[in-house]
């Protein structure tokens, strides 16, 4: 998972920075992700783990950072399982 | 001696009234001078306007948005520029209310503020950052627990009045475009040299120059939070809300003087129903949508406000986006068609019926953070956030 979650930042991440220098709590926003970014690498998670956002996660904090995101898909994930 | 004890009336909308009586008479003089609304603004300050969103216990008096928003409206009834630099100043101010109390230096500033009645400017635009107030290209340089920074800033709205100006830049002279921090700058903390003169079309009283910005200041004043939290969770609501405040007032002033033009001729041919009236009939609900809108806003603010996370949501951001897209674009519609209720009576300056202040200071409405860039923005959200389809949220 976050293999993926990495190739899909390196894909539609757009940052100024390699995604390899970041650490899984590295912020995000901090190394230059924008909200337009962060939409299209949402778009590629969905797509990716096959799950749909709910509007509770569409926020900054969700997409923080590796681990936050990898937190989130990891809800979702488990919740379909169920 | 017996000295007559006078109590006056203090509440809001009152002594927002007699700001608006000042600002009314010389409104049409600071739009042709392009000057800025001095005596409006130093009857702001005597009725103590200008600290009304501070807390209670800083000296303020902690009025909500919804009570500025109505203030906002007031003034722009009166004079679109006092209303709209009375407008800025409290989304400034925003900032330091929302992310300025777990400072020392930002609460003392704010008792200084409630107490001194100083006025607040901006600085988030800057030559080269094509209009995305959400990057900076100049860096704040620390060192020593100064705080250096060099801005080319391309508007800095009543920047030559302004007692503090509140200024973004990159964080520190490694960090990427969006890594923003905001500082406060005192007046004796900068110099600021003119670079563009503000000769527009409307909204001229703004005095919104050009400016090559260089301040140093100690590193305390830098807010202690990034920059892009709070322009997420308060700059863009308090903008959007407070702007349409201005808009509506404007817009609501138009249709004022739309309905005195249509019972003018109705008094003058009682039985027959003026030509205008009709139109005046339509212009009435376009002005209650743009009114029901910002109140919806101003209460989804209100109920939002209290958790950082819902204010930094995209629904959230979808909604403010919208509010200001709908009121922006429909004061446009509502200043045309009151112009069409007044014919060559509001097309000719200096009649009471005169519309073309209204009209010039309307457009500015989709160019102040471009409504092409917000749809845009509105646009890419949607991709992801699914729209709320109850009626009542």
């Amino acid at each position: 998972m976050n293999e993926t979650i990495r190739g899909l930042l390196v894909k539609f991440g757009n940052l100024p920075v390699s995604v390899d220098q970041l650490q899984d709590d590295s912020d995000l926003y901090t190394a230059g992700l924008s909200s337009f970014a962060s939409v299209q690498v949402m778009l590629g998670i969905e797509e990716a783990f096959d799950v749909e956002f709910p509007d509770t996660m569409l926020n900054r904090r969700s997409f923080a950072s590796i681990a936050a995101i990898e937190g989130c898909v990891r809800l979702l994930t488990d919740r379909e399982a169920a | 001696m017996n000295v007559a004890v006078v109590i006056p009336d203090t509440s809001l909308e009152t002594r927002a009234r007699r700001v608006a009586a000042v600002a009314a008479r010389q409104a049409d003089a600071v739009d042709a001078r392009a000057c800025f609304p001095r005596e409006a603004v130093d009857t702001m300050i005597a009725e103590r306007l200008l600290g009304i969103q501070i807390p209670v216990s800083l000296g303020g008096e902690g009025a909500g948005f919804a009570e500025i928003a109505e203030v906002c409206s007031i003034l722009g009834q009166a004079c679109a520029a006092s209303a709209m630099v009375f407008a800025m100043h409290h989304i400034k101010l925003s900032s330091l209310v929302e992310h300025g109390l777990e400072s020392p230096w930002h609460t003392q500033f704010m008792r200084r503020i409630a107490a001194e009645q100083l006025l607040l400017g901006s600085a988030t635009t800057e030559g080269g950052i094509g209009g995305n107030l959400r990057n900076s290209i100049c860096a704040a340089e620390v060192a020593g627990g100064i705080c250096r920074l060099e801005k080319d800033a391309t508007v800095i709205s009543y920047g030559d009045h302004a007692d503090a100006i509140l200024i973004t830049s990159r964080a520190h002279a490694d960090a990427v475009s969006t890594d923003q921090v905001m500082t406060v700058f005192l007046k004796d903390q900068y110099t600021l040299e003119k670079t563009h003169v503000w000769d527009t079309l409307g909204m001229r009283g703004t005095c919104s120059d050009g400016f090559l910005f260089r301040g140093v200041a100690p590193a305390e004043q830098i807010f202690p939070k990034p920059f892009a939290e709070i322009a997420a969770q308060s700059m863009l609501a308090a903008s959007h809300l407070l702007w349409s405040g201005v808009w509506y007032g404007i817009a609501a002033d138009a249709v004022a003087r739309a309905q005195a033009f249509v019972r003018a001729a109705a008094r003058k041919t009682p039985g027959t129903t003026p030509p205008g009236a009709l139109r005046l009939a339509e212009v009435s609900t376009m002005l209650q949508t743009v009114r029901s809108n910002i109140v919806a806003g101003l209460k989804a603010y209100e109920e939002a406000k209290a958790d950082p996370e819902r204010l930094s949501s995209m629904g959230f951001s979808v909604a403010m986006n919208n509010v200001k897209l709908c009121s922006s674009e429909t004061i446009l519609a509502i200043v045309n068609h009151a112009m069409l209720i007044c014919g060559i009576m509001g097309y000719k300056n200096g009649t009471p019926f005169s519309l073309g202040r209204h009209l010039r200071d309307v457009h500015s409405a989709q160019l102040m953070i471009s409504n092409d860039r917000i749809l845009s923005n509105v646009a890419s959200m949607l991709l992801v956030h699914k729209l709320d389809n109850s009626l009542l949220g």
